[in-house]
């Protein structure tokens, strides 16, 4: 388990990360959002030992950081921010350099080293100096080297930057199939990237937590979650709208394009609405050429929760 | 209390550093322009034919002033390069100690340096071809020059860790290890001993590189230069782990 407590860090006079608590247990996928320069990559350092805390503690499997830096290390897997790696080294030889500083040798190291390579599609660039690789390669390089001990904790910062979408994709299997055994955190940009990978995410801005839920939860905080959103092919009649409107659970309706769209959002319980709005339109005969649901959008909370801070601090 | 240093992990960096040389052309651009140089500055400025003696004084006499143009472009990139890269976050959080790092990078340097001066091996079947050196002499030096090396490199290990800008290393290193050379240069002691008292100007050019090479010249192996490089090593690397902590 990782166990932040009151975990502080000051720059001279600025504060980059202020007094945040949070743990990850195993099995766990914490996703760590916030705008640049929110507190993401100093926490992730301080957590890995690279920088000491101004205050507070960090516990990587019940050792503390501060004190056994070097047994916390050889149990976390680490991919920094931009991915840096040797340039003059293969990636053959550079994963082999790493697995030999993890304590891998003789046959252990050579399969350890050839299992990476296979896991993380490196085996046709094996050979190639680091330097002369696409981005997304290195990126693959980097991410090889962080799990090529198999660590108990794992501290990803933005793992598919600069990846194309299928190598995205095969990453983000890769990183919740060895969830099972690990305690994963992960920062990202890419808010659908933690609502598909992530059991749990924190929003962090001017280096505080505002949020800790599960990616539903969060989405659940979206003025949008559970509406409904209808398409019809001649304007909808006032009357229909009015019998929307004074229903129990529906708490507004948005009316577009000519009476033609609504979206029609719930009370704020969030209680499901469709059957509702379906019988209502059944009453008087209006068919609706498309219904849509919507899961709320974890955008427009990041949005509406990190543009708040800047009024609040 | 966790552990100082691990052998093994020294052994790995060292490995990965000294391979490293020889897979770029750097070595191969050094090994060339230290081996021209110091034929140059042996046979045509020290005129060592003209000398008629059948031993390397000519030869050493100039490893100070080739060492302190050439080990600062070999030490300049020790760590600028991995502040520059970001790679020292890499290596920082590999189950390293910094002593581990710090070591191993310099012993891969230092042995380069060895290599490098190893090949000026040809010149001892010269003189001895020439005449009958005194072998012993010989080795000694070699043994010094060695010694010097590292502790030029020490200090441009040092200053590499100040900068992400290996130019900017590059001329620190060389100023510094100009003081180093200049503290026990006669010109420069010669003008001071007009006006400052002997205490002064011996504790100055005790300081210096050239009067602790000087005797292992004479074929002299004192305990007191031997632990004189050694201390400005461990001195540096001292220095230059504290400087790494507080900037990454």
């Amino acid at each position: 388990m990782i166990k932040v407590t009151n975990l502080t860090k000051n720059f001279g006079q600025i504060k980059a990360v202020n007094s945040i608590s949070f743990s990850v247990d195993k099995g766990e996928i914490l996703g760590f959002l916030g705008p640049n320069g929110a507190g993401k990559s100093t926490t992730m350092r301080i957590i890995t030992g690279f920088i000491p805390q101004t205050g507070g503690n960090v516990s990587v499997g019940g050792l503390d950081v501060s004190k056994y830096s070097l047994k916390t290390r050889e149990k976390i897997g680490y991919l920094a921010e931009n991915a840096p790696v040797y340039p003059d080294m293969t990636v053959f030889g550079f994963l082999k350099f790493c697995a030999e500083i993890r304590g891998f040798s003789g046959t252990a190291l050579k399969k350890r080293v050839s299992q990476t390579i296979e896991k993380c599609f490196l085996a046709n660039v094996q050979l190639q100096t680091i330097d002369t690789l696409s981005k997304g390669y290195k990126q693959r390089v980097s991410f090889a080297q962080s799990i090529i001990h198999d660590p108990e904790y794992l501290i990803l910062d933005e793992p598919t930057d600069g990846l194309d979408p299928n190598q995205k994709h095969e990453i983000r299997t890769m990183i919740r199939d060895m969830s099972k055994t690990k305690s994963i955190i992960l920062s990202s940009h890419i808010l659908e990237e933690v609502d598909i990978v992530c059991s749990r995410a924190i929003i962090i801005a001017k280096g505080s937590i505002i949020a800790d839920e599960s990616p539903k939860q969060l989405r659940m905080r979206s003025k949008f979650y559970g509406a409904v959103s209808a398409d019809f092919n001649a304007p909808v009649k006032s009357a229909v709208i009015s019998d929307l409107k004074k229903h129990k659970t529906i708490k507004q309706i948005d009316i577009k394009n000519n009476n033609k769209n609504l979206t029609i959002f719930p009370k704020t319980d969030k209680s499901v609405i469709l059957d509702t709005v379906l019988t209502i339109l059944n009453n008087h005969n209006t068919k609706p050429v498309s219904v849509f649901v919507s899961k709320g959008s974890l955008d427009e909370v990041f949005r509406s929760l990190t543009l708040g801070t800047d009024k609040l601090l | 209390m966790e552990k100082l240093f691990s052998p093994k992990n020294i052994f790995t960096i060292f490995k990965r550093e000294f391979t490293g040389y020889f897979e770029s052309p750097v070595a191969y651009v050094f090994i060339i322009i230290f081996l021209l140089l110091q034929g140059f500055f042996t046979f045509n400025i020290g005129q060592f034919f003209q000398t008629d003696q059948a031993n390397l004084l000519v030869f050493f006499q100039w490893h100070p002033w080739i060492f302190l143009f050439l080990i600062p472009a070999i030490g300049m990139h020790l760590w600028a390069e991995e502040f520059r890269t970001g790679t020292i976050e890499l290596l920082m959080t590999l189950p390293v100690t910094m002593f581990d790092a710090v070591f191993g990078k310099f012993f891969a340097a230092w042995l380069f340096l060895g290599t490098v001066l190893f090949l000026t091996f040809p010149m001892i079947f010269t003189v001895m071809y020439l005449g009958n050196p005194d072998l012993g002499v010989i080795i000694c030096t070699y043994a010094g020059s060695f010694l010097m090396a590292g502790a030029f490199l020490s200090i441009c290990s040092m200053t590499s860790s100040l900068t992400k800008s290996q130019v900017v290393s590059f001329v620190i290193s060389i100023v510094l290890c100009l003081f180093f050379i200049l503290a026990g240069y006669p010109p420069v002691t010669d003008f001071l001993s007009g006006w400052a008292p002997f205490w002064i100007i011996d504790i100055i050019s005790n300081f210096s590189f050239l009067t602790h090479f000087d005797a292992f010249k004479s074929g002299v192996l004192d305990l007191r230069d031997f632990i004189y490089y050694i201390s400005i090593i461990f001195f540096m690397l001292y220095t230059n782990s504290v400087i790494i902590s507080n900037r990454k």
